[in-house]
């Protein structure tokens, strides 16, 4: 069994190495993948984990997107006059600025969001219920607002960073693996935190908040952590995109709620919620069914989606792996390791 | 003998219902508590009071010599004083093991050490623990899937894995198949002897609480009707009365 899983894993990790080189002419469309893989994810963290449903976690993509392009320009220029001097060509970046700056800001990027988190969840998570999802998703629409009026940082024009300085096949390939190496440490590390007293405490404060509290579990730490990681994650993929989109714009890229904050939702209800596999067999679903419509039945895509949400959300509540889960349940075991279960004996 | 918990001049109300109006109490260190009173006549709410479900509208709460009336629920939890519920809650989604893991100690714990996988020694507690209420052979089912009565030995079980100094129980043989409440009574007076944890329990039934109890509290209509060793409580007239009168 367990040498199953190795084999499977070592099969998975050749295919993600492997995947950009295979299929040079979709580069683009994996990285992307890999970016709903990533979100959905992080969604998962608090929504499907911890119970939860944030509708405003995309802010933390646009920030993780301000704040490594910011980080960037600053180590070579003035914020302010790079973003008036929009689209000028008296900004030239070396090969060294460049990646110090990406490097640096997608450190920064997440540290920022998992501060901002931490911040933002002190207020937030004394809602519940809906009332939690409505009041994420207000910050995120304020902040929107905000950036998108503030003129240092390129108000509603948002902003331009350098090119990928090089062959631009090559800038795609560092794309793909920027956000392929993400995905991966964050599988890693998910997988891991899932199976430690961690996990149990964020898994207890969904099934019965009152209960934990009543056990003396840090509610309020456990939730702000598990937030704080989650944005962490987001914000340095938001970083990522920054780079690769070159350019962004508050509403429609950086803050885009009905978009990407709102497809991370869908496509972890349709892998199942709180389970690690979920989100990321959602992600490829969604995004093959994403492609498809948009493709094919362009003009109809919204009312497909639309309809694809309506499906999942009334047919559908467990997703793929609830499905599963029911069907097959001898396929997840006993969820507690026997071994250690039976010391006593 | 020193108390655990002392409780002075408490009052609650819900809107225009007085729930708990003026009451005092103490429970000794090491002992047995009991509190009776009739349906509606204000115990639970005299519990969430006293673990800082809600505050508290007068009066002074005191563990072990601590004003806790002020605190959340999760910081007096964390100072050892635990409750199960009236409607038991457990776990329903996982199975007992992992209800007893959920459970280890916070307050013993230091932030850091939550992440670390449980160690040997956790799965070992929790078996014992297991066996003591007498659901190991259950315990990698569900908790969803147990009996009522099986649900309120694991939530007893789930309590006694976070080591309290005293711990609050409100009707734990309620709904338990008569035929198991000798086992439970026996469980209750062995984790109070054997592993020293003070017991204030809320109890209907008059045979189990007037053998385990050293002093009994009886409320009626929120107020504190009569106070003394269980044979005084027994030949209480008002007692008598109280539980006549509402049935
Ligand atoms: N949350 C609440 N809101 C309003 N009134 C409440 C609330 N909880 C309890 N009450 C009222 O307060 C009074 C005392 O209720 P409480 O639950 O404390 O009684 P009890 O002694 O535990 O009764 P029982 O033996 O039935 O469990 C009752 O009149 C009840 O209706
Ligand atoms: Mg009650």
């Amino acid at each position: 069994m367990k040498n199953n899983k190795s084999i499977l894993y070592g099969i998975l990790l050749a295919f993600i190495l492997i995947a950009p080189f295979a299929f040079p002419d979709f580069r683009t469309q994996l990285a992307t993948l890999w970016l709903m893989i990533i979100v959905a994810m992080t969604w998962d963290m608090t929504g499907g984990q911890m119970g939860y449903n944030s509708l405003g976690n995309i802010v933390f993509y646009g920030t993780g997107m301000y704040v490594a392009a910011i980080i960037t320009i600053a180590l070579a220029y003035d914020v302010g006059g790079y973003t008036n001097a929009f689209g000028g060509g008296v900004y030239k970046f070396t090969d060294q600025q460049y990646f110090l700056g990406m490097f640096l800001g997608l450190i920064g990027a997440g540290l920022f969001c998992a501060a901002s988190a931490v911040i933002i969840g002190y207020v937030t998570f004394g809602l519940r219920g809906p009332y939690f999802a409505i009041g994420t998703l207000g910050v995120a629409i304020a902040a929107g607002e905000l950036v998108s009026n503030w003129e240092w940082v390129g108000g509603g024009q948002g902003i331009a960073l350098p090119v990928y300085p090089g062959d631009l096949d090559n800038g795609k390939l560092l794309f793909y693996f920027l956000f392929a190496f993400t995905g991966v440490v964050l599988f890693i590390f998910l997988k891991w935190l899932y199976a430690t007293r961690f996990g149990a405490a964020i898994n207890a404060i969904r099934d019965d908040e009152e209960k934990a509290e009543a056990m003396g579990i840090h509610t309020l730490r456990y939730k702000l952590t598990t937030w704080a990681m989650s944005a962490f994650f987001i914000g340095i993929v938001g970083g990522i995109s920054a780079f690769q989109l070159i350019h962004f714009e508050p509403l429609e890229t950086a803050y885009q709620t009905i978009n990407l904050g709102i497809f991370m939702v869908v496509c972890v209800l349709l892998g199942g919620k709180g389970t690690l596999w979920g989100p990321i067999i959602g992600a490829i679903l969604f995004h093959v069914f994403k492609e498809v419509t948009w493709n094919y039945f362009l003009g109809w895509q919204w009312v497909a989606l639309g309809a694809l949400i309506v499906v999942t959300v009334v047919y559908f509540q467990d997703g793929v792996m609830g499905y599963l889960a029911h069907r097959k349940p001898e396929w997840f075991g006993v969820r507690v390791d026997e071994n250690k279960a039976e010391v006593s004996q | 003998m020193s108390s655990i918990i002392e409780i002075q001049g408490v009052s609650k109300s819900y809107g225009g219902v007085v729930a708990n109006k003026d009451i005092s109490l103490s429970v000794e260190t090491g002992g047995i508590t009991g509190l009776i009173g009739p349906n509606g006549s204000g115990k639970t709410t005299l519990f969430n009071s006293i673990v800082g479900y809600h505050p508290i509208d007068e009066g002074s709460i005191k563990f072990e010599n601590e004003e806790i009336s002020r605190f959340p629920v999760q910081k007096i939890a964390r100072r050892g004083l635990l409750r199960t519920f009236q409607q038991t809650r457990i776990y329903g989604a996982m199975n007992c093991v992992e209800n007893m893991l959920i459970s280890l100690p916070h307050r013993k714990m230091k932030f850091l050490d939550s992440f670390s996988l449980n160690n040997k020694s956790d799965y070992e507690k929790a078996n014992r623990l297991l066996e003591f209420v007498g659901l190991y052979e259950k315990r990698l089912l569900k908790a969803a899937s147990l009996s009522f009565g099986q649900q309120k030995l694991l939530e007893f079980a789930m309590a006694l894995m976070n080591e309290p100094a005293a711990l609050l129980l409100d009707e734990p043989t309620a709904g338990i198949n008569p035929t198991l409440i000798n086992g439970l009574i026996d469980r209750l007076v062995r984790a109070n002897r054997e592993f020293g944890i003070t017991l204030f329990i809320i109890e209907h039934n008059m045979r189990v609480i007037m053998n385990m109890a050293d002093k009994i509290y009886c409320l009626a209509h929120g107020e504190m009707l009569a106070q003394g060793s269980p044979d005084d409580i027994q030949n209480d007239p008002r007692v008598i009365e109280a539980y006549l009168g509402a049935h």
